[in-house]
């Protein structure tokens, strides 16, 4: 099995990663490296670990075996705070927004920029608009002035994921783990987020995007890592493997050699 | 230019779905006052008599309502409040007399209270927030437990009497009026200005995000029960200043009041929604319909009709103002 060599020094690199939950070995030594500015795609079947795989690199997860390492150095986490700290942001599934409340309180969830107003600290809501218009100029999202101040939960579906894309890039996120971002998006809105993630991708951001969708992985990634019942399948660069071989090593050998013997 | 003009139209629906309880209660105001001109030959409003009756009718049930305004925008609920305040009259009553019944008394008195408030606040969000129970059943048993240990405290008369000239001062006239409204103030600058109401906000609209966010929810949930168990305990404070006596089914009949005066606010059981200024709405709501009926000599009964009334009327408006916001 051929794996690519990564030309640029990685920014984040995960070790011989092993991690149980009760007898199931959820992830067998299994090691993964990004590096700024690349995109790497984390495809599998279900249950394939991918998901297990960026709780480990997340901090959510603590893995019984292996390293991870960031920027060369050895890091250590006790929660997701401190992946958050190092610039090491995850947008989920469900995005984590909290539906109720506006753009800019999304933005700085948990990390409110306070002023003083006699005498006492408040939240400094008109910083925290004026950012949140900027985030979205930035991403290129058109979103009213009306709809910026209400409830989050009346945008789109597109415009929601970017606002969790525009929290972590204003975060200064230097890995950027995205889960099937555009699992729930319409067609011209999975195009939009491509172009944000091309966009990241520009700006030196490591991205690492898990999805099913065969066709955003090869219109975006550089590199594939697959994964099997926990294991590394197989590792490729984009531009030497093809759709074929990906889905290969998704379900396995012996599945592939059964299913075309049966086309033969 | 079309989308703008239904915008503006859907601005203006929106508009009114949340200004109504304020034009709601004008218009009770106006409709008692009309009345009371008509029939009686009297004024309903313009009276301070009947301004601070209301305001004092209004007070008891806030106070709880302003802590349970914070538990249901987590989308918990408080049931434990009603039983918690009769506790908190019965504590603050014997304790006083026991200390000796002076000043410092008092003070030993109300700290006492307090801490027996926050201990019961402390159990009902430690079982919804880290044990997982839900605060419906949670606060349920709290509800017995403080219902039984007010009874209990209380001995074989279920009412203690005090008389205490501090305790009779904050008791008296627009003393409670005035203490509610501060602690309103207090709660309403908390909810709407600290990250401690932005992280009650983010708590019910998602709580998982919230966690993601790296809010500490276990810890925020408990303190919002604790906040709302002592607030229910200066309810029963100012229950004993106000009547000199402490009763231990002081608060039962304010439990509903409570969690109604915050749903006419604007809160949605659901969380996420809600402010202290639409939960005082609510109480005033709440305070002059059962003042006025009785002003106006109809039957006392009919208050609990109203009331229900109100409340209906106020869950569909909030699900047709969701439904507005959806469809925009």
């Amino acid at each position: 099995m051929t794996t690519p060599v990564l030309e640029a020094r990685p920014i984040l690199e995960a070790r011989n990663v092993s991690i149980r939950f009760g007898g199931v070995e959820a992830l067998k030594k299994v090691s993964l490296r990004v590096a700024p500015g690349e995109v790497l795609a984390l495809a599998g079947d279900n249950g394939a670990g991918k998901s297990t795989l960026i709780k480990v690199i997340s901090g959510v997860y603590h893995p019984h075996e292996g390293e991870l390492f960031f920027e060369g150095q050895p890091l250590e986490m006790r929660e997701p705070q401190d992946a958050r700290t190092k610039g090491i942001e995850t947008i989920y599934q469900d995005l984590a927004l909290a539906d109720n409340l506006d753009v800019g309180s999304n933005i700085f969830l948990g990390r409110e920029p306070m002023h003083r107003r006699f005498g006492v600290n408040v939240i400094d809501r008109a910083h925290m608009r004026k950012v949140a218009r900027q985030v979205l100029d930035r991403l290129d999202i058109v979103i009213p002035d009306k709809k910026l101040t209400g409830p989050v939960r009346t945008l789109s579906g597109g415009q929601r994921q970017a606002i969790a894309i525009g929290r972590a890039i204003y975060w200064d996120a230097r890995v950027l783990i995205m889960d099937e971002p555009t699992a729930a998006l319409g067609v011209p809105e999975q195009r939009k987020v491509m172009e944000l993630i091309q966009g990241l991708k520009a700006e030196g951001v490591a991205v690492i995007l898990i999805s099913h969708n065969l066709h955003d992985i090869f219109g975006v990634a550089d590199r594939i890592m697959v994964l099997r019942r926990g294991e590394l399948a197989g590792e490729r660069l984009v531009k030497e493997t093809d759709g074929d071989e990906v889905v290969r090593l998704m379900v396995g050998d012996e599945y592939a050699a059964t299913k075309s013997a049966a086309h033969v | 230019m079309t989308d703008h003009t239904v915008d503006d139209k859907l601005g203006r629906l929106t508009l009114l779905t949340k200004l109504w309880p304020w034009l709601f209660l004008l218009a009770l105001i106006v409709f008692f006052e009309a009345w009371a001109q008509i029939e009686v030959g009297r004024t309903f409003l313009f009276s301070s008599y009947n301004i601070q009756a209301i305001l004092l009718a209004a007070s008891a049930p806030l106070l709880l309502a302003l802590g349970q305004t914070f538990v249901i925008i987590t989308s918990g609920i408080d049931l434990s409040v009603g039983f918690v305040m009769g506790l908190a009259a019965v504590v603050v009553a014997q304790i006083t007399l026991i200390s000796g019944n002076t000043e410092i008394a008092l003070f030993i008195g109300i700290v006492v209270t307090l801490l027996v408030c926050a201990i019961s606040g402390w159990i009902s969000g430690t079982l919804v927030a880290r044990l997982g129970v839900p605060a419906f059943i949670g606060t349920l048993g709290m509800y017995g437990v403080a219902r039984g240990a007010g009874f209990l405290s209380a001995g074989s008369g279920m009412t203690i009497s005090i008389d205490n000239p501090l305790l009779e001062w904050l008791g008296t006239g627009w003393m409670p009026i005035i203490v509610t409204g501060l602690l309103l103030l207090v709660l309403h600058f908390v909810l709407s200005q600290t990250k401690f109401g932005q992280y009650t906000y983010a708590i019910g609209g998602n709580l998982q995000s919230a966690a993601r966010a790296g809010i500490d929810v276990k810890r925020h949930l408990i303190k919002i029960y604790i906040l709302s168990a002592a607030f229910a305990g200066i309810g029963g404070i100012v229950y004993t200043a106000r009547y000199a006596a402490g009763a231990a089914n002081a608060g039962e009949s304010m439990l509903l009041d409570s969690i109604a005066a915050v749903v006419i606010g604007g809160a949605s059981l659901f969380g996420g929604t809600g402010n202290v200024v639409g939960t005082l709405i609510g109480a005033l709501i709440i305070a002059v319909i059962q003042f006025g009926l009785i002003f106006i000599d109809i039957d006392a009964f009919w208050q609990f009709i109203a009331v229900g009334v109100v409340i209906i009327l106020s869950v569909l408006i909030d699900q047709y103002k969701d439904r507005l916001l959806r469809g925009a």
